[in-house]
């Protein structure tokens, strides 16, 4: 309960201190864990093990937002996203790559992508959402979600082509936008950085 | 614990940035602690250095002040302007995979961020300056050199142009700027090499070059492209079609150019049960077996894909030996257990092929070559890989001894790895070297001690007479190149000299 007390209060702190830019600054004489935040007991995301609600994320959410409005840069266009309208709430749930479950309430329309980005999840989208690399690969959990989907066009295969740790039920988050058929969708968000082995780099070059 | 396990260990969320970034979970009072324990010098923060502005550099950069709260990164480039590849490389027809640059850019307003421009490490600024200044220095300079055939005439004949430089030059890269193909003695062009660069160039040579003229693909490039006689392209490998490392979206791309036809290529190339294929190559074996909507008949230029040949030599014209006027290749097939497999490997079989063409452009691979001043920092170069040797990620490791780790020395992108893959690959590369970073910097291995960065540097700079190039500076001439390319309907208008991308800034 304490923990939950403290969320409002270190969402309020955040939003006094934080920077025109998604770099805060850190120096030794401001140092950041002690001090401005308080996240030391209510440090959000939670950590693993912790579940958080969809009331929490919702707080989130509205926090990532105006955090997002102090961004100069383009890319934070991607952060910019409606709230659902009362009573049309779409929940979609996004499992990364530590198994940690992140549930969101959003809108028709949003594509998986950029609900993924105005949540700060991991997930990259190099080519901005224009179907032009593999960054935003997610896999849908369930199979029977997965057939609801419009089928993906040649061009959203061609770049699943070359996604790593590719499935049968591979999509490109730009490519999904929620709809009511999808309330409930469940996907997984791929690991990023390959995981070496030895074998990966004994030398043995393909020429 | 292994070090793929290690590896992993790093900040579960390192966008959400509003929140400290975590380096571990370890509880508060040991991150306490180690703020004053000596690896990392008293509250003084981790300053990297990173040689070179492409992608690998950028994520790398990105990921690393992600992960160390306190990391400061300093980004030389050897240009006055950012983004190695996505400017120099990628073709100006694919400006959606340019979108990375917001990225960038989002990187470089960090306040955390220098970047420092029209500085050639190794060149005008010695490398074992840097030594003294950072605790990391991160090598990310990519693949600078391209691969030679080696084939007779390859040096001596007119018409032959390395792909590199060939797309170096449209793209607006200062170096290649002057190189002033030649396309307009024949209609046949021949491109050795079968990769996505490869692709790209017959694309370019294809394409109606009015569509060319609403990228911003520099003005004397579409000058010349118009005036192009060039209505045959054939793009030549050694292996087959299940060996070549074009990605589908390319092939798909010149399939469905208007007014292009495409030559049919021999079933006999590829595995007889197409069904029975991994999903990747067996949706590219149906696209290419379909080919092209366009009949030969309709068409106003066409391209070929030709396999199993080996380069052997350039041939001279009779009317000026100076001129190419036709190649020939010697046949190969393919060989192992399974000649369908992308790993298959070829022999050399009977007959040779000859091609009559006046421009062939040599597209085999990019090759990344040492930066002076390296071995004085005791690294070494893989000259057989084309690579700094390192350790799968990241960390360099010398050649000679047994491999062991050099503190504070690290490489990503293609110089870590060779010249291949798409920016999605440079992307998860530069991410796990910056884990490796991040990871060393927590358990406090050793790194080199610190400093002032290019704070202690510039006047050095100074002294040789350099003149260095900062973000802000860079915006200027971004600004002044949209405003170049708005009467013209592009996006952009490329400086392509030093001296003009300069020229903005007095």
């Amino acid at each position: 309960m304490y923990i939950a007390r403290q969320i409002p209060r270190a969402l309020e702190l955040c939003r006094q201190v934080v920077q025109p830019t998604i770099f805060p600054t850190f120096s030794s004489k401001n140092p950041p864990l002690a001090r401005s935040y308080g996240c030391e007991t209510s440090s959000w995301p939670p950590r693993a093990g912790q579940r958080r609600t969809l009331r929490d994320a919702e707080e989130h959410r509205s926090y990532s937002r105006a955090r997002r409005r102090f961004c100069t840069s383009p890319v934070a266009m991607h952060g910019h996203l409606d709230p659902p309208k009362p009573g049309e709430e779409l929940r979609v749930t996004f499992i990364d790559k530590e198994g940690e479950e992140h549930k969101f309430e959003v809108a028709k329309g949003d594509n998986l992508l950029d609900i993924a980005q105005s949540e700060d999840l991991e997930m990259e989208g190099a080519c901005g959402g224009s179907c032009a690399c593999s960054t935003c690969h997610v896999i849908v959990e369930n199979e029977e979600m997965y057939d609801k989907m419009d089928e993906p066009d040649d061009d959203e295969n061609d770049m699943l082509d070359l996604a790593f740790g590719l499935t049968e039920t591979s999509r490109l988050g730009c490519q999904v936008k929620m709809n009511e058929e999808l309330d409930g969708l469940r996907v997984k968000l791929p690991s990023m950085t390959r995981n070496l082995q030895a074998s990966d780099f004994s030398g043995a070059k393909k020429s | 614990m292994s070090i793929a396990r290690q590896a992993l260990c790093v900040s579960r969320n390192p966008l959400s940035s509003y929140l400290p970034p975590r380096v571990s979970r370890q509880p508060i009072y040991l991150i306490q602690r180690r703020q004053n324990s000596h690896a990392v010098k008293d509250g003084r923060p981790f300053r990297m250095a990173v040689l070179g502005s492409g992608p690998a550099g950028f994520y790398t950069a990105y990921k690393v002040m992600s992960s160390i709260e306190n990391a400061v990164v300093d980004m030389y480039e050897y240009l006055p302007v950012p983004y190695g590849l996505v400017r120099f490389g990628v073709a100006p027809d694919h400006p959606e995979v340019k979108n990375c640059q917001d990225k960038f850019e989002e990187v470089a307003s960090s306040p955390r961020f220098n970047f420092i421009g029209n500085i050639n490490v190794g060149k005008g600024l010695p490398l074992t300056s840097l030594r003294e200044h950072y605790n990391a220095i991160l090598f990310a300079y990519g693949a600078t050199k391209d691969r030679k055939l080696g084939v007779p005439g390859e040096d001596s004949l007119k018409g032959i142009y390395s792909a590199r430089h060939f797309v170096g030059w449209y793209n607006g890269l200062p170096e290649h700027a002057a190189l002033a193909p030649d396309l307009g003695s024949g209609e046949e062009a021949v491109i050795i090499g079968q990769g996505n660069v490869a692709l790209d160039i017959a694309r370019t040579l294809l394409t109606d070059v009015d569509v060319l003229r609403k990228t911003d693909m520099t003005d004397y490039a579409l000058a010349t492209l118009s005036k192009s006689r060039v209505k045959r392209v054939r793009v030549v490998g050694r292996r087959g079609p299940m060996q070549a490392a074009f990605t589908i979206k390319e092939v798909r791309e010149l399939l469905n150019l208007p007014s292009v036809s495409f030559r049919h290529i021999d079933p006999f190339l590829f595995p007889s049960n197409i069904a029975k294929l991994p999903r990747t190559p067996k949706r590219l074996t149906q696209l290419l077996l379909k080919g092209s909507s366009t009949p030969a008949v309709s068409a106003q230029k066409s391209w070929s894909l030709d396999f199993l040949l080996l380069p052997k030599q350039f041939h001279s014209s009779s009317a000026d030996s100076n001129d190419l006027s036709a190649m020939t290749f010697s046949k190969n097939s393919l060989v192992g257990p399974d000649a369908f497999d992308s790993s298959a490997r070829v022999e050399p079989a009977d007959g040779e092929a000859t091609f009559p063409t006046s421009l062939a452009f040599r597209s085999i691979g990019y090759k990344s070559e040492p930066i002076d001043g390296m071995k004085d920092l005791g690294i070494d170069f893989d000259e057989r890989r084309g690579i700094i040797p390192n350790d799968g990620y990241g960390r360099i490791t010398s050649l000679s001894s047994d491999g062991t780790g050099i503190p504070g020395m690290y490489c990503s992108g293609w110089v870590k790895r060779g010249p291949a893959g798409v920016i999605a690959n440079t992307m998860e590369d530069a991410f796990s070297t910056a884990e490796a970073i991040a990871k060393d910097w927590e358990s406090e291995q050793p790194f080199m001690a610190g400093g002032q960065g290019w704070d202690a540097l510039r006047s050095e700079a100074d002294q040789r007479g350099l003149r260095s190039v900062d973000w802000a500076d860079w915006k200027k001439i971004d600004a002044a190149e949209m405003e170049r390319g708005k009467g013209k309907g592009k996006p952009r208008e490329k400086f392509a000299s030093i001296h003009d991308m300069l020229g903005v800034l007095d």
